[in-house]
């Protein structure tokens, strides 16, 4: 689930949860209704955004906490608990306490506190936000290769567009409390519906469709700014910024008073700003959205 | 870019502030452990010599005895003292009060914590205000007015005794009081009554402190217990409980401390036994037996260590 803050994703979310409950609708969880049924008679297990470990525990208690409850056996819990640390890298650090462990390390903790139960579906609240870039990528890549392994439904919870559009089979787009638009990552990058998603979703140059010399009077064209190339054949434009960014060079461009945004190679010899530059682009790329201007 | 000029020629360190005063404060403040020592002194020497001191001396005290013909100290160190304490009589007034204070404690706990949770969870903006107020508001009447009124409350001529005869409900109050040591004549003359003048004006000292660390227990916490399957029952035992002890402790320091020194409550609502502040107030004041009333004093402080003890080994303290 992507969106912008305040788009509705953690509040979805929540209801799926049954941290809240719906004013309107029903909500079902593989066919079975779920709303009005509390958090604690649903078999779905949360990992929340600050982890939300129990300071009072330490790591093994924490991890068997939902087998504890259940009313299972102390060997018994804390050899599953074993297993759900040793599941997250973390085998041999049940004795420690939470406050003692790196960002990362919670992050595991709360990971395998969610799985030891076999839950059907594991609602992940951007559980990656607190976490420095690298560590963030590499948990990405952890987290997607463990639930492929072991074939549970995630729903996850971003605003960053890169995570949801590398992490997940399908992605819903959120704006004002609705989702958008429902697709494969390629789907929604490709063939976004709308101007919101195309610009949410990788800064696409939306502009008027026939602008771009593809016709179709009166829809909105979705450009993406890795498709506008240098082209000394191309069109001219005035370039009014120019950002290096080590892998690209972004340059903001004014094209017939349209603000435009190229990401050229940071190899290519990029113009200056205040300098005119000839672009083009591959008129297949242009993609015309169905909703009207 | 237009508009306004903001390059500068200024000079990037300001000259040093002028006065003594201004001096000072510029010196302390780049001495950070000056800093630090001056907001402790005023305490320290406060607690030092007026409280600290005044408890050694109380303690010195407890150690002399009284020559029981001529009723003066004896000003040599003894355990004669102490040893009365343990006389049936003085023994029966220490398992009265203690028993008392933690009867007081306990049910304060109890009534706190769902308003204290109430205010911790639900309570936002002017409900908050409304919960501070209330639990506030008797603090800012006297607490003889509040104890004499609990007197006619409870007396047999009172309103509860009215309410219960209204509603046809007599014998089941007759039957509270028939009940053996803690029942009497009338509410105002029983242990019962006692015990609610002394729960109702402590618990604002039970509810502050349970609010304060339910206030910090993160509601995040409350949804994984849960998330994970904890029925509500569960979730209080496991996760609520363990977290908010800190406060239910800290606020049981106040009820129980304060029940154990009172000796205004009992002389006016209960019957003619004494508690330790009674014990106390006699022994120094008609008795002049001030051994004894110092000895009688330290009895709290030695029951408090012990309490706290205890709960520190039981890990009340483990969340703060």
């Amino acid at each position: 689930m992507l969106g912008p803050s305040g788009s509705g994703k953690t509040t979805c979310l929540r209801l799926i949860a049954g941290f809240e409950q719906p004013t309107a609708g029903h909500i079902e969880i593989f066919g079975e209704r779920a709303d009005g049924v509390p958090p604690y008679l649903r078999n779905v297990n949360t990992v929340f955004q600050n982890y939300a470990l129990f300071p009072h525990m330490n790591v093994r208690e924490n991890v068997a906490f939902s087998l504890r409850v259940k009313g299972m056996g102390r060997a018994e819990r804390h050899r599953a608990a074993e297993e759900a640390l040793e599941l997250v890298e973390l085998a041999g650090y049940g004795n420690r306490r939470a406050g003692e462990l790196s960002g990362g390390q919670r992050q595991r903790v709360a990971l395998a506190r969610a799985l030891v139960n076999k839950p059907r579906v594991v609602l992940l609240d951007e559980p990656l936000g607190a976490l420095d870039l690298k560590l963030r990528e590499q948990m990405q890549e952890e987290l997607r290769s463990l639930q492929r392994s072991l074939g549970l439904t995630f729903v996850f919870v971003t605003h960053d567009q890169d995570e949801a559009l590398s992490m997940a089979d399908r992605v819903a787009v959120f704006a004002d409390g609705k989702i958008q638009q429902i697709g494969t990552s390629e789907d929604i990058y490709r063939r976004p519906c709308s101007r919101f998603v195309a610009d949410f979703v990788g800064s696409s140059n939306v502009i008027p469709a026939d602008l771009v010399g593809a016709g179709a009077a009166g829809k909105w064209a979705s450009l993406r700014p890795e498709d506008i190339v240098l082209d000394p054949a191309g069109q001219e434009v005035k370039v009014t910024g120019r950002f290096f960014h080590g892998r690209v060079t972004k340059l903001s461009l004014d094209f017939a008073g349209q603000n435009l945004t190229a990401l050229v190679p940071a190899h290519a010899d990029a113009p200056d700003v205040g300098e005119t530059a000839l672009i083009g682009w591959d008129p297949s790329r242009v993609h015309i959205m169905e909703e009207d201007t | 870019m237009s508009g306004t000029d903001f390059s500068s020629t200024a000079p990037a360190i300001f000259a040093p502030r002028p006065g003594i005063l201004a001096g000072t404060v510029d010196w302390i403040i780049r001495h950070p452990r000056m800093f630090v020592f001056l907001l402790v002194l005023p305490i320290t020497l406060w607690l030092g010599i007026v409280y600290i001191g005044a408890l050694i001396a109380l303690l010195i005290q407890s150690f002399f005895s009284i020559d029981e013909f001529s009723g003066i100290v004896v000003h040599e160190f003894t355990l004669k003292t102490y040893g009365e304490l343990f006389r049936p009589y003085n023994l029966d007034i220490i398992l009265r009060t203690v028993s008392m204070a933690a009867a007081v404690s306990v049910a304060a706990a109890i009534l706190a914590f769902p308003i204290a949770y109430f205010a911790a969870r639900y309570a936002k903006g002017k409900w908050k205000a409304l919960f501070y107020i209330g639990v506030m508001l008797p603090l800012w009447s006297s607490y003889l007015v509040k104890v004499y009124a609990w007197k006619l409350v409870l007396a047999k001529e009172g309103i509860l005794n009215w309410i219960f005869a209204k509603l046809h409900l007599t014998w089941l109050l007759d039957a509270v009081l028939a009940i053996p040591v803690i029942g009497g004549n009338s509410l105002s003359v029983s242990y019962i009554g006692t015990f609610l003048v002394f729960l109702y004006i402590w618990l604002p000292y039970m509810i502050i402190p349970v609010q304060a660390s339910l206030e910090r227990v993160p509601g995040s916490l409350v949804e994984a217990a849960a998330d994970l399957g904890a029925t509500p029952g569960q979730s209080f035992r496991f996760v609520l409980l363990p977290l908010a002890l800190p406060g239910v402790i800290a606020g049981s320091i106040f009820t129980f401390s304060l029940t154990l020194g009172d000796y205004i409550v009992p002389q006016i609502v209960g019957n003619s036994r004494l508690f330790i502040g009674q014990a106390v107030y006699t022994q120094q004041g008609t008795a002049g037996n001030i051994p004894l009333a110092a000895a009688f004093t330290v009895v709290p402080i030695v029951i408090m260590g012990i309490y706290l003890w205890g709960a520190r080994k039981m890990g009340a303290f483990d969340a703060l």
